[in-house]
């Protein structure tokens, strides 16, 4: 039987509200509100360059908000101290877009690296935990291989399997699946979702991939222009009547979401004597 | 005219914010250096890659240095009669200046380069920030055990350097000039000072430190682009020389000034 309180059950592990941040003059979230329920896979989604890799670095504690709270484990993730928040992130696992492995390290390492430095566990346990995170992922054969050796698919499943190394409570996926074939996405959407059943996780995947974010995300928000301009399940949003949503999901072109970077009149520019 | 002053003002302030980011660094990674002394391995490894690396460079470099120094030392001395202390001559310069000043220059040149690609790199590729992302701090695992080889590398590649030169030169002065075999020995003995040996140790301690400290600052502060991690890498070799040469002339100063 599960014995954590309802209250704790209840509340959202990640909560965000009024977050704003800006770089220099740009507002990348103007005050957003935002809930991360336990248990499932939410999808963070908008087009590129709407700050999704930044909600998961302030998320991570990596970026301090200008503005806002940000609530990780019920713990304000800004006001933590250095050895607090490395004791908050031990419960975190995150899957970087590129996968982030260490170079100089097999993947037998790689994976065994998060073990080594913080459980002072004998190196047999270490091998047998070892073994068993990259057969989660299916690339137990692959442990004696440098990064350097891998495709860009095997790249992050090691990386997943290194997120997963020390039992997180969460798990944070940048991009999972850009620039990945079919065959890998699809693994990497199984895998995401098996190990968030299995292991009790949430997740937290954002992705501008709308097919294969959808088919696994149990709640879906979607960000534009530094705000929140739709959420709800998969379902919800594939039926919204908003023109936000509409091309995002769709995939159109133009819309409020303008194809145009902002520029002077086509034909002014045409005519003027500028370089550039 | 304004415009002067502000551009003069605003470099003024980059270089101050800067020296300020690089000194807090500093604190910051001495800080988690206490962590890595419990695990050798990781310094030894470094040692190995910045030290052991850079031998061949060092050992050719030292050959060569002594061989020149010997030629031109007797070319010179022989005028005077005074041939017969070219071994004092040639450990002398290569014991207080040449060894630690052009060691710290290979090896700005060759490990600490390396150095700051490789921080740069994996800074650019996230590896940093997915070891700040599994609570391990980056200064301490990374930058700390590189810093401290370096500060331990130089004075021992240093000590090669002048040992190998001393070689050089008794092989060019005794072997093919003709100088006395026991005058070259024994004039270096009497001459050489314990204390001009621990001067060059200190002086390529510093530069041990100095470089090192540049060359791991410039990859952690790089812009995470590959023209970012290669201005960097120019940065830490020219820096580095620049300071070596400097902190030589100060050090030189308090050491040979009275």
């Amino acid at each position: 039987m599960d014995q954590t309180p309802v209250t704790e059950q209840r509340e959202p592990v990640v909560q965000i509200r009024g977050l704003t941040f800006r770089r220099g003059a740009r507002v990348i979230f103007d005050n957003v509100d935002l809930d991360i329920e336990r248990g499932r896979i939410t999808a963070i989604m908008g087009p590129s360059g709407t700050g999704k890799t930044t909600l998961l670095r302030l998320i991570g504690g990596q970026l301090r908000p200008d503005a806002g709270s940000i609530k990780v484990f019920g713990q304000e993730v800004g006001k933590l101290s250095r050895r607090e928040l490395f004791e908050l992130r031990k419960r975190i696992g995150m899957l970087f877009q590129s996968g982030a492995l260490l170079t100089d390290l097999t993947v037998f390492d790689n994976v065994a690296f998060p073990l080594r430095e913080h459980t002072g566990l004998p190196e047999r346990m270490i091998r047998d935990l070892v073994l068993i995170k990259l057969e989660a992922v299916g690339l137990r054969g692959a442990r004696g291989l440098m990064p350097s050796e891998l495709s860009g698919g095997m790249a992050r499943r090691v990386a997943l399997a290194r997120a997963i190394a020390l039992d997180p409570m969460m798990i944070l996926y940048d991009e999972p699946f850009t620039g990945q074939d079919p065959i890998s996405m699809g693994t990497l959407a199984q895998l995401i979702h098996a190990l968030n059943g299995t292991l009790s996780l949430t997740s937290v995947v954002v992705s501008h991939d709308v097919h294969e974010t959808s088919l696994i995300a149990d709640y879906i928000y979607v960000m534009s222009g530094g705000k929140l301009i739709g959420e709800g399940s998969p379902q919800t949003l594939a039926q919204s009547d908003s023109p936000w949503v509409r091309q995002f999901m769709d995939g159109l072109p133009d819309g409020p979401v303008p194809f145009h970077y902002p520029a002077p009149a086509y034909g002014d520019d045409l005519l003027s004597n500028d370089d550039a | 005219m304004l415009d002067a002053v502000q551009n003069l003002g605003r470099w003024a302030l980059n270089i101050l914010e800067r020296a300020g980011r690089a000194t807090l660094f500093l604190i910051l990674t001495l800080r988690g250096l206490p962590p890595i002394l419990a695990r050798p391995l990781l310094v030894i490894q470094q040692m190995h890659a910045v030290g052991v690396r850079s031998l061949l460079i060092i050992v050719v470099s030292g050959l060569f240095v002594g061989m020149v120094l010997g030629l031109q030392g007797y070319n010179t001395l022989v005028d005077f009669g005074a041939e017969q202390t070219l071994g004092v001559m040639v450990a002398l310069a290569l014991v207080r200046e040449l060894g630690p000043v052009i060691s710290a220059l290979l090896f700005a040149g060759r490990a600490c380069s390396a150095l700051t690609a490789e921080i740069g790199l994996m800074k650019a590729t996230e590896q940093l920030s997915a070891m700040e992302m599994m609570a391990t701090d980056p200064l301490s695992r990374v930058i700390a055990p590189r810093l401290l080889a370096g500060f331990l590398a130089l004075p021992l590649l240093a000590a090669i350097f002048s040992a190998i030169g001393v070689l050089g030169g008794y092989f060019v002065g005794v072997g093919l000039l003709g100088v006395d075999d026991g005058a070259f020995w024994s004039q270096m003995q009497a001459k050489v000072d314990p204390d001009d040996i621990y001067n060059g140790i200190i002086k390529s301690v510093a530069f041990g430190f100095v470089t090192t400290w540049i060359a791991v600052f410039q990859g952690y502060d790089a812009t995470p682009t590959s023209e970012g991690v290669s201005r960097a890498t120019t940065y830490t070799v020219v820096h580095g020389s620049l300071a070596v040469l400097g902190l030589d002339f100060v050090l030189t100063s308090f050491m040979f000034g009275d």
